[in-house]
């Protein structure tokens, strides 16, 4: 079967598109000090932010995996006012300002917040200002997106495959991990990687709930903020380590857990 | 044409309206203005509206994001720094016209909870393991200050956060999440959520605020006239009542 001829409109729209895209990539990769790349790369600075940066971004993602498959499995069999109701509370970090949502997490895990206010005259413990709180504030941020897929992909799933299981015998928790749950892995991979980028650029909600402090709190893209006002050279070559290793992961991890997807 | 009808404006702006037939109509400005400077400047531009002197509206950031914006093309009439090596950073850039004016001085405070519940009074009792301390990141110039304020004193901070604006360290110490930073005594004076502990002259830094016209300004005359305002006496009471020091 021919496909249809793409009219010449959207590939024209398709390609300005693209160059919103491409553009500003060429502006980093065009005023990047390349002789300096090495030099920032192997800077204490940058290396300590990337290593901050990729581990509260995968831990992130894997509390969104833990906590949002369970949250979208419920949003997917509600209907009507609740599913309204959950569905703009789950969704509401990704419309309010990121500085905002930061200021929210100190109001309710801050040393005088809602929940802080108990674990700190109760245990002792602080949260903000801790590397707990740049995972927290990027788990935040970040979930709705794994949410959003996840749930798209059980409403489109057929019901028919966990029926089957269902009346040759098998258990709910069976039918979950052996029928549903592999069914819902694209679903759950393009959810989780959506998920994870969202926590790597992570900037307004980190730096307001968890502060600026490198090796604690100072994950990349603050540190390119703040390089930005004193050697913007170090700013850009930092931008692009950010992107070559994001590129990176997800080319890898692309070729291992999905194959031709 | 478009030339003509600012030339105009601008004339019309600065009072000597006799030739014009039309009702004088206030001369946009746009300012960019150091963020410490908010509540003083909305004031002033209130003042320059009711005097239909100008119609300025304000571009507030840190000092060092509005030398950046500056350097990449972004139009104003008039830049007012929070210190005086940015303003010396654009000079050398060429976008100022003229000579830049010190207008006023701020200095620094120590931040603290309402009441001032941990007893702190001095600089060195921020070395106290105690105390979760923030304080402005070394990028902007209220970090600086504070380091340069705590290496008089010789005391070393372990600080929990070094913040990327002066408000973010404010805002924190406001929330009960710090129990004390450094900011400026204009900050305190304004927020009024805070309490301020003087820091003695001797450990203090003075921070000096330099205001110029922009070489590209359109309307060079009043934005003069706004500086103008500025440096008078009504100028530099409001700015006195917003907790900094004159020029």
């Amino acid at each position: 079967m021919r496909r249809a001829r793409i009219p010449t409109a959207i590939g024209v729209l398709a390609g300005l598109g693209l160059l919103l895209f491409l553009l500003p990539l060429a502006g980093l990769i065009v005023r990047a000090p390349w002789n300096q790349a090495l030099v920032e790369l192997t800077d204490p600075t940058t290396t300590t932010a990337l290593g901050l940066s990729i581990f509260c971004s995968l831990t992130a993602t894997a509390i969104a995996l833990v906590l949002g498959i369970p949250l979208a499995m419920i949003l997917a069999r509600t209907r009507g006012t609740l599913r309204n109701v959950l569905r703009a509370l789950t969704t509401l970090p990704m419309v309010l300002p990121p500085v905002v949502g930061g200021v929210a997490l100190l109001l309710a895990f801050g040393r005088r917040g809602l929940v802080g206010s108990l674990l700190y005259q109760a245990l002792g413990i602080q949260i903000p200002f801790t590397t707990a709180a740049a995972v927290m504030a990027e788990t935040f941020v970040a979930m709705p997106f794994l949410v959003i897929a996840v749930e798209a992909g059980l409403r489109s799933l057929d019901h028919r495959y966990e029926e089957a299981a269902r009346s040759l015998g098998a258990g709910y928790w069976r039918v979950l991990t052996r029928v549903t749950l592999p069914l819902l892995r694209p679903a759950i991979f393009s959810g989780a990687v959506l998920c994870w980028a969202r926590a790597l650029g992570e900037f307004g909600a980190t730096i307001t709930f968890a502060g600026n402090f490198p090796g604690r709190t100072q994950t990349v893209p603050i540190a390119v903020y703040l390089a930005l006002e004193t050697k913007p050279e170090a700013a850009i070559t930092l931008s692009l380590i950010l992107l070559v290793v994001s590129a990176a992961i997800l080319v890898g991890m692309r070729g291992r857990w999905l194959g031709a997807l | 044409m478009a030339m003509f009808m600012l030339a105009a404006l601008a004339g019309c702006g600065r009072g000597d309206c006799l030739e014009c037939n039309v009702p004088k109509m206030p001369t946009p400005l746009t300012i960019f203005a150091a963020s410490s400077l908010k509540p003083a400047f909305d004031k002033l531009g209130e003042v320059a509206r009711e005097r239909q002197a100008a119609a300025p509206t304000f571009n507030y950031a840190g000092t060092q994001t509005l030398v950046s914006q500056l350097v990449q093309g972004a139009p104003g009439d008039v830049f007012a720094s929070a210190d005086t090596a940015h303003m010396t950073q654009l000079q050398t850039a060429g976008l100022i016209s003229g000579q830049p004016t010190l207008f006023a001085h701020n200095k620094l405070e120590i931040a603290v909870a309402k009441g001032n519940p941990k007893g702190i009074h001095t600089l060195a009792d921020l070395a106290r393991p105690d105390l979760v301390v923030v304080l402005a990141d070394q990028s902007v110039p209220a970090g600086k200050y504070a380091q340069q304020a705590l290496a008089k004193a010789g005391v070393t901070v372990r600080p929990a956060s070094y913040e990327q604006q002066v408000t973010g360290v404010l805002s924190k110490v406001a929330l009960g999440e710090a129990d004390a930073g450094i900011v400026y005594v204009s900050d305190i004076v304004t927020s009024g959520h805070v309490d301020g502990i003087a820091i003695p002259e001797a450990q203090n830094v003075i921070a000096d605020y330099p205001i110029a016209v922009l070489k590209q300004s359109h309307a060079p005359g009043p934005a003069e006239d706004f500086i103008s305002l500025i440096l008078s006496a009504e100028g530099q009471a409001i700015l006195r009542a917003a907790g900094f020091e004159g020029a």
